[in-house]
C-alpha cells in the first residue's frame, strides 16, 4: 500500500498544478501592459477637428487623462461609445481620443452621428503612436497621471463598472480633496 | 488509363499549388538596401507573434498591425539597430508575450531548470533502484532447479 503512496501524491499535486493554471490562465486580452508605471510615450499628432493644430504629449501632464484610442473600423468602439459619452458627461477626467489608422472623414462622421466624448481627438493616420502605446486591438484606453505617468490600462470596451472600479480609484486616491478638478491642459479640440 | 488519370491530376496538383504562391506573400515592406540586413530582418519578422492573431508570426499575418510592425523593423534596422535592440523595442511596448522564444529570467528560470532537475531525481531513483536490487540475494531459476 505505502508503494502507491508517492505516485498518487505526485498525481494529486500534477491535477491541483493544472487546475489552478487553468483557473489562472490569462486570457488574450489581458497581457499586462509594460507600459503601465512608465511615462506615456512621446507623440506629436495631428488634430482630428482644428485642422492644422498639433497636440504632444506634454499636454498630457499637469491633469488627469483618460487616453483612448478607437477608430471607425473598430465594431466594440461603437459598443464603449455610450461609457466614454457618459465618462464625459461625468466630467471627472478629460478623454483624449487617438484615431488610429482611419479615414478623417469617417471618424468625424461617426462624432457626428453618435456625438463626440472627446476633449480632444488626435489623428495617428499611419499607426505609429499607436504602436508607441503598444497597442494591438482598439479599443484601448489608458489612464494618464498629472505626472504623465501610465497607471491603468483596459484592453476591449470600457464599462461603466470598470471606469469606476478600476480607473477612478486612482484618481481618487491621489485627490485629497475628493474631487478630481478637471484638467485643462488639452483644451481647444 | 489509371496511369494517365493519375498524371492528369498530379499535373492539376502542381498548378494549384503554383497558383497559391502569390497569395503566400502578404510582405509588401520594400527590400532593405543589403542582402546582409534583409537576412536578419527575415529571420527577425519569424521570431515576433502577431498579436492579434497570435499564432502566426509578423511574417505569415496580412493584419494591418502585422504590415506596421514589419516596417517598423525594417526602419529599425535601416537605422543601424541590432537585433537585440529591435527585441528590446518591441517588448517594451507589447511585452514578452510578442517573442516566441520567451527569454529567461529570475521569475521562469525554475521553469528552465526542471527538465534537468527532474532528469537528476529520475537519475536518483534509478540508482537507489539498482544499489537495492543488487543488495538481494541471487536467486536464479537454475539454481533451485539443481
Amino acid at each position: 500500500m505505502k508503494r502507491f503512496l508517492l505516485p498518487l501524491g505526485a498525481f494529486i499535486l500534477l491535477v491541483v498544478v493544472l487546475i489552478v493554471g487553468l483557473k489562472h490562465a490569462p486570457d488574450k486580452e489581458t497581457i499586462k501592459s509594460p507600459l503601465i508605471g512608465k511615462s506615456a510615450p512621446e507623440f506629436n499628432l495631428p488634430k482630428l477637428i482644428d485642422v492644422g493644430q498639433n497636440l504632444d504629449a506634454s499636454a498630457l501632464r499637469g491633469g488627469w487623462h483618460l487616453v483612448n484610442v478607437w477608430a471607425t473600423w473598430c465594431v466594440t468602439c461603437r459598443e464603449e461609445h455610450a461609457t466614454l459619452l457618459e465618462i464625459q458627461r461625468q466630467g471627472q477626467v478629460p478623454i483624449v481620443g487617438i484615431d488610429w489608422k482611419d479615414e478623417d472623414a469617417s471618424a468625424l462622421s461617426w462624432l457626428a452621428q453618435l456625438g463626440n466624448p472627446y476633449q480632444v481627438v488626435l489623428a495617428d493616420r499611419d499607426g505609429r503612436v499607436a504602436i508607441d502605446f503598444g497597442v494591438y486591438l482598439a479599443p484601448e484606453s489608458f489612464l494618464v497621471n498629472p505626472a504623465g505617468i501610465i497607471v491603468e490600462k483596459q484592453y476591449g470596451a470600457m464599462t461603466m463598472d470598470d471606469w469606476q472600479n478600476k480607473f477612478l480609484s486612482h484618481v481618487r486616491s491621489s485627490a485629497p480633496a475628493g474631487s478630481a478638478a478637471p484638467a485643462t491642459a488639452a483644451a481647444g479640440a | 488509363m489509371r496511369g494517365a488519370w493519375l498524371v492528369a491530376l498530379t499535373a492539376l496538383l502542381i498548378t494549384l499549388l503554383g497558383a497559391s504562391l502569390p497569395a503566400l506573400a502578404v510582405d509588401n515592406t520594400p527590400a532593405l538596401p543589403t542582402p546582409e540586413l534583409q537576412t536578419r530582418y527575415l529571420s527577425l519578422i519569424h521570431e515576433f507573434r502577431c498579436m492579434q492573431c497570435q499564432n502566426e508570426a509578423l511574417a505569415d499575418s496580412n493584419v494591418g498591425l502585422a504590415a506596421d510592425l514589419r516596417l517598423e523593423i525594417h526602419n529599425l534596422l535601416l537605422a543601424g539597430k541590432s537585433d537585440e535592440q529591435v527585441r528590446d523595442y518591441l517588448v517594451a511596448r507589447y511585452s514578452e508575450f510578442i517573442l516566441f522564444r520567451p527569454r529567461m529570467n529570475l521569475r521562469n528560470a525554475w521553469l528552465w531548470s526542471l527538465p534537468a532537475v527532474l532528469l537528476l531525481v529520475g537519475a536518483a531513483i534509478a540508482v537507489r533502484v539498482m544499489r537495492r536490487r543488487a543488495a538481494l540475494p541471487i536467486l536464479d531459476d537454475e539454481s533451485i532447479d539443481t
